[in-house]
């Protein structure tokens, strides 16, 4: 896997050449994601509101509910979630496709007219879902801060406006907390591009043998997302400390 | 066909001694073999005698435990062999990216290498169908619409754009009925001739064999069992090459 990301790192600037395979993986991962990465945001924004809007509130710290949603999302849960629904979504279909291109002879075909798989297959894709998942995120933070305020205006037991929901959003959520999840949302999205191309190139055997590998790409990603995102939020804490003492 | 037919062109594909094994199998165990520039070179041998690897090796797909495998002076192993020779290979399914139309797979040569301009790859592409039958409506398609002999023949001509020194056929006629293996072979024959290409064909199929062959060698369990004009391999004596052509369906 590490040899692939080298190799697809090195092959990096050469993607103008492949800039038609990038325009239609672009078009891929928006096309198969953004409806839902929409509804799964509006619903991880409501139930965070829901849990923890009334707590704040018999505490009398309800007015703090938008930030706290907000930096959520943007620090923690638009990360892990977004990647997980890509790897999900877009990383079992690279593997899936990878590896049926490998078990049907059309990689070994590109090799035979000198053409290098992993640049005319991987960079490609690890390129787009690199592009792709930030702004996934920033879309994820739009609709799950408004699918928490919608939960705090709504529900009784927070009966916070959206108003003072988005008021306290604006005073918490610094560009820092943005550009931490941007981040790891950037780094979780090479991981499972190169983690899912890897298992497809990888993969041995007919249909049983794509089927395993698509397994082991969507849980290989999801394991390295979750480790990763504690590795990457301890190196950048001493960074994001800084905000939290200052929004809470 | 006979050997004075074949141009002095292509080029000599020489291996020496070639071994290769999967773990405890040995799948090639000291091949021998000697391609004339030019002709048509089948290797005939049961499923699993080790022909589809022997081809793998020779295109630089596997590697070799040990032995040598030579084009003209060359060894395959030397660096820039690729640009030095043209090698292409039609794979038993094909081969073709699903994910791009006809034209496109027989034009990804030179469209990826930047070798033609569009017009140009275009015109390419429309001769290499054109060869094989296949016109421009076809070209249009994607390989999920065609038949089994069109996705063998759309291989062959993406395999002609390189304007190659060596083809190598995977079993060209497998999966297909009599009539297509028919036409998949004058193709073949075809293809040699206007391109006079050296051309390896692995295949089980005897028909196709005796009937474009120049040379045959039959394979089995790894080792070169016996080589010449489709003549003389008919006439050998050896007991797995007799029984190898005189299988036939009989019913008791």
């Amino acid at each position: 896997m590490l040899v692939l990301f080298g190799v697809t790192l090195r092959a990096l600037p050469r993607i103008f050449r492949y800039r038609r395979n990038l325009a239609e993986q672009l078009f891929e991962i928006g096309n198969a994601s953004l409806f839902m990465a929409c509804v799964l945001s509006l619903f991880i924004g409501g139930v965070l509101s829901l849990q923890a809007g009334p707590l704040l509130a018999q505490r009398g710290l309800g007015s703090m509910l938008g930030g706290l949603v907000g930096a959520s999302l943007a620090k923690e849960l638009g990360p892990v979630m977004m990647s997980i629904l890509i790897a999900g979504r877009i990383g079992s279909a690279m593997a899936a496709e990878l590896g049926s291109m490998r078990v049907y002879q059309e990689i070994d075909a590109l090799r035979t007219l000198n053409i290098d798989p992993v640049e005319y297959l991987v960079l490609p894709r690890v390129v787009a879902i690199s592009l792709a998942l930030p702004c996934l995120l920033v879309f994820s933070l739009l609709i799950g801060s408004a699918g928490g305020a919608f939960v705090a205006a709504l529900n009784p037991e927070v009966a916070v406006s959206a108003t003072a929901f988005f008021n306290s959003l604006k005073a918490t959520l610094e560009p820092r907390d943005i550009i931490h999840g941007l981040i790891k949302t950037f780094i979780f999205a090479i991981t499972v591009g190169v983690v899912c191309c890897n298992q497809g190139l990888d993969t041995m055997g007919g249909p049983r043998g794509i089927g395993r590998s698509v397994t082991k790409a969507v849980v290989n990603s999801i394991v390295f997302i979750l480790v990763l995102d504690y590795v990457i939020t301890r190196m950048l804490l001493p960074f994001t400390q800084a905000s939290m003492a200052g929004g809470f | 066909m006979t050997s004075a037919k074949i141009a002095e062109s292509g080029v000599a594909v020489r291996v020496r001694q070639l071994r290769k094994s999967f773990g405890s199998q040995i799948v090639l165990d000291g091949v021998d073999l000697e391609i004339q520039p030019g002709e048509i070179f089948v290797l005939m041998g049961p499923s699993g005698s080790g022909k589809s690897v022997l081809l793998r090796h020779l295109i630089g797909l596997e590697t070799a435990d040990s032995g040598e495998i030579h084009l003209n002076e060359t060894r395959i192993e030397d660096e820039g062999i690729r640009d030095r020779f043209r090698l292409a290979m039609v794979f038993q399914s094909g081969g073709l990216l699903n994910s791009l139309t006809v034209g496109e797979n027989v034009g990804l040569y030179l469209s990826e290498h930047r070798l033609k301009p569009a017009v140009e790859i275009e015109r390419i592409v429309q001769e290499k169908l054109a060869l094989v039958h296949l016109g421009p409506k076809d070209s249009l398609k994607y390989p999920s619409e065609l038949s089994g002999g069109m996705k063998k023949r759309v291989a062959i001509a993406r395999a002609l754009v390189m304007e190659p020194q060596v083809v190598l056929y995977d079993e060209p006629t497998s999966e297909l009925d009599p009539l297509v293996a028919v036409t998949v072979g004058r193709e073949i024959v075809r293809a040699n001739a206007v391109t006079r290409a050296t051309t390896l064909v692995v295949t089980h199929d005897r028909d196709l064999a005796f009937g474009i062959a120049n040379r045959i060698a039959f394979l089995s369990e790894g080792r070169i069992v016996a080589v010449g004009t489709p003549e003389v391999i008919r006439a050998s004596q050896d007991p797995l090459l007799r029984r190898f052509l005189s299988a036939d369906f009989t019913r008791d």
